[in-house]
């Protein structure tokens, strides 16, 4: 009977692509705005994210964020040093300063990244053109790839040598990097430490962050523990930092309630079609159905049928959604403004697991149609 | 008289529907023994209760209180599934409105008793183009019902009522949806394939172009049966 069940779903194709598309419109839905917002969220951290080598950040015990930092001093450093279970700690300097593209004049906000002189701690992984050594000439400095095309025009081809300047000092493009989009479309400018403190005006205190690694065997958070007690900043991991990061803008901006109600919209609205076209499939069935149970087909064997026409709905609609949603994120991935939008392989097991009970719940209500229908109707 | 089988026997069959005010006895005590191998009518008028009793008789509905016996087995002792089992290995229907499975093509849908009863599909289909020949519809197998006329479709409704040979088969105004050319083909092919020894055949009809067809006719009015006249 199974393949009864097939034929009856595939039969009249107009009805199958429409059950069919209402549960991938569902699934796309659901899968889209959910990327978007993890995306987005993902982009608030884009600062951490790009830190690969040091597995602890310290900084100021009163800071809430990553974009307002309150420096400290450089004595703190040693403080840090001293602290029993860190193996070494680093200066890392963040902030934001202006750019002026001296071919054009034009200035640009960008956020301006100083890499401790020796160790370079910090420093992208992933160097596009150039090399991470050329950081050590004097003015040097990179960009990442949107930051680029910002500076010096979308579509322009890279050419290291490019100058800005930045604090009335001068600056000359050494590499193109890829990292991580930041939320804002600001360039990121990569430098030394001893270079960016020049990049800004002065002021007396300027180390944003120290960045530290716990002695080999040490369990990163115990040593933050012991940072937090010895020197009163605070100390987190690295995984600690993200979401200290995404929490701030899911408390204290309209983000997070925005766009909730758009994810719970595009939730209910996706469970909704996708349940509502396979239960009304089965409906206009329901006589259908009635007509092999008066033939003799056990209430068991409706049952697989049914589950059989969901399975293969679900599926293929699920297959169709997710499709759609990655083709979307994949076709959107070259352009400078969408970078970082992605779709988390979270979110396409949230979907999948989303349309399973959607279709579940569907197939139930359905089946107490099929269950409770009384065979004798097929001859009303 | 007396050398007939007994295929069918309705013993004081009752049927209530509804409960409490609204209790309405559509079937008052019904007693009839239908043959086998002979093409018996139920008539009455509309409304009469003929749908009711071949329902309980095909065991697509309990009665209220009585029972019937089918081929010696009363169906008060085939509990549920059993019940279930027993009407797709013995029973053959045939619908007013056909009832053919729109997806699928004349032979696909006359296949589908064998399939319930577990046959392969290749056999299966196999054996329904056989008796799609029988109802001269051979030409017809690859077609969609909505491809066919009413009494194409009709025909192939009773090629599936057939294929798995029942020892039951029952049609509910086969007739009334057609014009009067399409129904006495209908009727004569029920006469001419259905009808065959060891098997009850029971044709509910108001339509009197018909009558002629049965070798017994059943008459019911309100609710019971009231006449019972046969030709041999
Ligand atoms: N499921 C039901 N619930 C309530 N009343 C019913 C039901 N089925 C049939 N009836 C009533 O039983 C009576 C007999 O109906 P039916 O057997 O269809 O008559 P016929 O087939 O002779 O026209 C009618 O009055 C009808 O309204
Ligand atoms: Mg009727």
């Amino acid at each position: 009977m199974n393949w009864v069940a097939w034929k009856m779903l595939t039969g009249d194709r107009a009805k199958y692509f429409g059950t069919v598309f209402g549960v991938a419109f569902g699934v796309l839905l659901i899968s889209q705005q959910t990327s978007i917002f993890v995306s987005l969220m993902r982009r608030t951290a884009a600062t951490v994210l790009n830190v690969r080598d040091a597995q602890i950040w310290v900084f100021d015990q009163n800071m809430q964020n990553t974009e307002e930092v309150k420096p400290l001093s450089e004595s703190d450093l040693n403080r840090v040093r001293g602290v029993p279970g860190v193996d070494w700690a680093v200066r890392f300097f963040k902030s934001q300063a202006r750019a002026r593209n001296l071919e054009t004049g034009e200035f640009r906000q960008v956020i301006l990244i100083g890499l401790d002189d020796t160790t370079m701690v910090g420093a992208p992984v992933k160097i596009l053109a150039g090399s991470l050594a050329d950081l050590r000439r004097p003015d040097a400095f990179m960009v990442d790839k949107a930051g680029y095309e910002y500076l010096f025009g979308v579509g322009e081809p890279i050419r290291l040598g490019r100058t800005i300047e930045m604090n009335d000092t001068r600056g000359v493009l050494v590499g193109v990097v890829d990292v991580h989009a930041p939320f804002e479309t600001f360039p990121i400018v990569y430098t030394r430490y001893s270079q960016a403190v020049r990049f800004v005006p002065p002021e007396r205190k300027v180390m944003s962050f120290v960045l530290a690694e716990p002695e080999p065997g040490v369990p990163p958070r115990e040593v933050c523990q012991r940072i937090e007690q010895a020197t009163k900043f605070q100390a987190h991991t690295r995984n600690e930092m993200l979401w200290f990061q995404v929490g701030y803008y899911l408390r204290s901006t309209g983000i997070p309630i925005n766009f909730g109600i758009t994810i719970l919209l595009g939730f209910v609205v996706g469970t909704a079609i996708a349940g509502q076209t396979f239960y009304l499939f089965t409906v206009e069935n329901i006589k259908q159905f009635g007509a092999l149970k008066a033939m003799g087909v056990t209430n068991l064997g409706l049952t697989g049928m049914v589950l059989l026409q969901a399975t293969v709905v679900g599926l293929v609609g699920y297959g169709l959604g997710v499709g759609m949603a990655a083709l979307f994120f994949e076709s959107t991935k070259g352009l400078t403004h969408l970078a970082g939008f992605y779709m988390p392989w979270q979110v396409a097991v949230l979907a999948a697991v989303a349309v399973a009970v959607i279709i579940v719940c569907a197939s139930f209500v359905s089946l107490r149609r099929v269950w409770v229908l009384e065979p004798a109707i097929v001859f009303r | 008289m007396s050398s007939k089988t007994i295929g069918v026997a309705c013993r004081n069959v009752i049927k209530e529907f509804g409960d409490g005010e609204a209790k309405i006895r559509v079937l008052h005590g019904i007693n009839i023994e239908v043959p086998t191998s002979e093409l018996s009518l139920l008539v009455g008028p509309s409304g009469c209760g003929k749908t009711t009793l071949i329902s309980i008789i095909a065991g697509l509905l309990n009665p209220t209180s009585g029972d019937v016996v089918l081929f010696n087995t009363p169906q008060s002792q085939l509990p549920g599934r059993k019940l279930v089992q027993f009407r797709a290995k013995n029973v053959g229907f045939v619908f007013q409105q056909y009832n053919l499975l729109p997806a699928l093509t004349a032979t696909e849908n006359v296949a589908i008793p064998l399939l319930i009863q577990g046959v392969p599909r290749p056999q299966a289909l196999e054996q329904a183009r056989h008796v799609l020949n029988y109802v001269e519809l051979g030409s017809r197998a690859n077609q969609l019902p909505s491809q066919l006329s009413g009494g194409q479709q009709q025909r192939v409704a009773i090629a599936r009522a057939l294929v798995h040979q029942p020892r039951l088969l029952v049609c509910d105004e086969p007739t009334a949806a057609l014009d009067a050319k399409s129904g006495q083909t209908v009727m004569e092919l029920i006469r001419e394939v259905a009808v065959q020894a060891g098997r009850v055949v029971i044709v509910v009809t108001h339509d009197h172009r018909v009558f002629d067809y049965g070798d017994r006719i059943i008459e019911m009015s309100d609710g019971r049966v009231v006449n019972v006249t046969s030709k041999n």
